[in-house]
């Protein structure tokens, strides 16, 4: 169901509002105070209290993270040990995504090094790599390992299901839901289905994407994090297509099954705000300040408190902290955030343009092209919003917010 | 196969890195043959190394820290090396403090080194942690001479030679930049020769008169072109250190109106007499243009006053280049009707042509002459 006065404010909610102007300008004035100041706040010192707690690591909050450290701490002592390289690889990978931290990718990387710059690895271990190459957003080292691996066994459904991922973030479609057809006789249903929408959603099927996947979904799932992945994919459809309330209960039944996935959290505040709701987003978001792309959706959202100020200054130079240090270190993971962060926290739209530019040469996902076509509009560049308004004709992309912003020139 | 491949689905579909990855901070700081610096490490990665969680409660308290203190050191030191002039300098920590940075606590290393036979560069080879996390980079800022300049180690990049050398040759690419952008930027040559053009003419009674000397023709020239100079130099530093910023779109307009109105101007002239005024008022929009050139190149943050300076001087010594061949070549044909018809008159019709066209694809962001470069 469409609602088009949601739609225009949805889009509207991408730029800063006008009662935010004087917050911005204090975090502008704040950025300023750090970058001629920063020199003079690195004080290191020297802590009095042996009870203090300096840090906390990933597996105060998950325990099980522990099997990472232990599993390392095994293949150490059994070096070029396959079974149990991929094994720690695999779970640290796992790790990577519940916790959205890439030391555990790092630490994947390190395991598989004995096979990671061979030119002939093993199948087990060539499958990792690829994903990893694929988490560090080296697409085409993904897709040549992926090529090679599916050329050798045609039916190894774990590397065309990557495969497909990775060619729909691409903007691939086609290619991608050949990969989903390919599936078909090698996993649940649930898989396949979801594994067709995504790429379907975005290239003119979304209704029929959205159906057969609720579909799939009214099936008792044998695997919650199946489920839960499936209920987001399904809820960012909804919302897409603008049925707002359908994509509220997606969300919410992904957050019953899996509360702490990094991912469907990013996801739901982006709802949120889009709905004009930053009141919800606080407490949702509050304990996951670790994690730059939500805590980028705590400071939107707390932008537009007026009662949340402090934190909200705190958070936004902890933003341009990190997103420094990321250049610092010559990283390009975080283009499509950091232009969100300088359309609407630094309301830079020069540079938010440049970044998110730069961000849809590799990636071709909806929000790529959302944040796209916002810093364009801001900047007033007409080329790349004919740009966009050209893909969303050609790949037929229903996204209301898009549609909404590329309507309202 | 099926819940594995049901797994690999969750696995695939959502692995973004959204947290600050594994960095140190590595400041050094070089007088002949002392080095002092500081070396920041995440204590969650002295952990991954050294275990600093002792009682395993996913908590790091300062006692534990405390109690690994000689620990960290010893085991930071023994994965960087520094030697000068080929032989290796002695490397030493004081006990670790502690500091906050944006995405948790670090140990701090006080750094001293003496280097036995310092030579004019120094060696630093750096392996920290790229066993236990290949995505780890070490962060350097390197400081000798009041000059810094920073690099990055990675697993791939492990050693790195640093010294005075390698500042000046740092500089030198930035001015050999500056130099080809003046030269391949169509715009600003096409600008700068609008305005140079009248130089070696007086305007007398709504006439064009040859100049009587080089010397009055070379202080009109020198006048323009430090005006446009002092202009743009100006804007330029003003944007590349984000003082100003303007829609680029907007400023590649105002550039090639620029252009249109000098050459119209030497057809119909307005001003004959204050076009140093001119030069300095469109020069300030130059500028902005030049800083979007040098932000494309990429600004190293560790230095980036060197490489603004540098840019600068380059695009000066590209300037003075044209003008060395203009003045001269312009003052020898000054008399002749070629040089006032067709040269002056013909040129800057065809240069205002040029720009009338750039004027439109840039305002209206439409393609209308082929690319030249």
């Amino acid at each position: 169901m469409r609602r088009p006065g949601r739609n225009a404010r949805a889009a509207r909610s991408a730029v800063p509002e006008r009662h935010d102007v004087s917050r911005f300008r204090r975090c502008a004035w704040l950025l300023l105070a750090l970058f001629l100041g920063a020199p003079a706040l690195a004080k290191p010192y020297l802590p009095t209290d042996d009870g203090a707690v300096l840090e906390r690591l990933p597996e105060k909050t998950d325990p099980s993270l522990r099997d990472v450290k232990r599993l390392r701490a095994t293949l150490d002592r059994n070096p070029g040990d396959l079974a149990l390289a991929a094994r720690l690889a695999r779970r640290a990978i796992e790790a990577g995504r519940e916790t959205g931290d890439p030391r555990f990718f790092g630490q994947a990387q390190a395991a598989l090094a004995p096979w990671w710059n061979a030119p002939n690895p093993p199948a087990q271990a060539l499958l990792l790599r690829a994903t990893l190459k694929q988490s560090m957003h080296d697409f085409t080292g993904a897709l040549a390992d992926l090529d090679r691996l599916i050329a050798a066994n045609p039916r190894d459904g774990q590397a065309l299901l990557t495969r497909a991922t990775v060619l729909t973030v691409q903007g691939r479609y086609v290619e991608a839901r050949a990969d989903c057809a390919r599936i078909a006789r090698l996993a649940v249903p649930l898989v396949t289905i979801a594994c067709d929408a995504a790429p379907a959603s975005v290239s003119g099927e979304a209704a029929s994407a959205y159906r057969a996947l609720t579909g799939a979904l009214a099936a008792p799932a044998a695997d919650a994090g199946l489920a839960e992945w499936a209920h987001t994919l399904a809820g960012e459809i909804a919302q897409r297509r603008g049925d707002a309330a359908a994509a509220e209960a997606h969300f919410r039944t992904a957050l019953a099954l899996d509360p702490r996935d990094p991912y469907l959290l990013g996801a739901f505040a982006d709802f949120l705000l889009d709905r004009s709701r930053p009141r919800d987003v606080v407490p949702l978001l509050k304990d996951y300040i670790r994690n730059d792309n939500l805590l980028l959706r705590l400071a939107l959202a707390e932008a537009r408190l007026p009662e949340m100020h402090s934190s909200f200054d705190a958070h936004c130079s902890d933003l341009e902290g990190r997103y420094d240090a990321a250049r610092r270190r010559g990283d390009t993971l975080h283009r499509r955030e950091e232009a969100r962060y300088a359309l609407e926290i630094a309301g830079n739209s020069e540079r938010a343009l440049a970044l998110a530019r730069e961000n849809w040469k590799v990636q071709r996902e909806s929000a790529d092209l959302r944040i796209l076509v916002s810093a364009a509009k801001a900047a007033g560049d007409t080329a790349a919003l004919r740009e966009a308004g050209d893909w969303v004709r050609a790949h037929r992309l229903e996204d209301a917010a898009i549609t909404s912003l590329l309507q309202t020139r | 196969m099926k819940s594995l491949l049901a797994l690999l689905f969750c696995l695939i579909a959502s692995g973004a890195i959204a947290h600050k990855p594994s960095d140190s901070y590595l400041t050094l700081e070089r007088h002949g043959a002392a080095v002092q610096g500081q070396w920041d490490i995440a204590l969650r990665d002295l952990d991954a190394a050294i275990t600093l969680d002792a009682n395993g409660d996913g908590e790091i308290t300062w006692g534990e820290v405390r109690a690994k203190r000689a620990a960290i050191a010893a085991y930071a030191l023994s994965r960087l090396d520094l030697a000068s002039g080929g032989s290796t300098c002695s490397l030493e920590a004081a006990d670790a403090l502690i500091d906050q940075h944006s995405d948790g606590a670090y140990a701090v290393l006080r750094l001293s080194a003496t280097c036995p036979q310092p030579g004019p560069a120094l060696s630093v080879e750096y392996r920290l942690l790229f066993d236990i996390d290949p995505t780890h980079r070490g962060l350097l800022q390197y400081v000798e001479d009041g000059r810094a300049r920073s690099a990055i180690f990675s697993a791939e990049a492990r050693a790195r030679t640093l010294g005075a050398g390698t500042a000046w040759q740092q500089l030198a690419a930035y001015v050999h930049e500056g130099v080809w952008h003046i030269w391949l930027g169509f715009d600003h040559i096409l600008f700068l020769l609008s305005l140079l053009l009248p130089a070696v003419l007086l305007r007398h009674g709504g006439a064009w008169q040859p100049a009587e000397s080089f010397r009055g023709a070379f202080w009109d020239v020198a006048k323009i072109v430090t005006a446009f100079t002092v202009a743009h130099s100006l804007t330029l530093t003003l944007a590349a250190l984000d003082v100003v910023s303007l829609p680029s779109r907007w400023v590649e307009s105002a550039i090639a109106l620029s252009v249109v109105l000098a050459a119209i101007n030497n057809v119909f002239p307005v001003v004959s007499h204050g076009r140093w005024l001119a030069a300095f008022g469109f020069g300030l929009i130059h500028g902005f243009g030049f800083a979007g050139a040098l932000r494309d190149l990429g600004l190293p943050t560790g230095s980036l006053a060197l490489s603004l300076f540098g840019f600068n001087v380059g695009v000066e010594l590209g300037q003075l280049a044209i003008v060395g061949v203009f003045l001269p070549a312009a003052f020898w044909l000054r008399r002749t009707w070629t040089y006032r018809r067709v040269v002056l008159a013909g040129g800057s019709a065809l240069i205002a042509a040029i720009a009338g066209v750039w004027l439109v694809e840039r305002a209206f962001n439409v393609a209308i002459l082929p690319t030249l470069v």
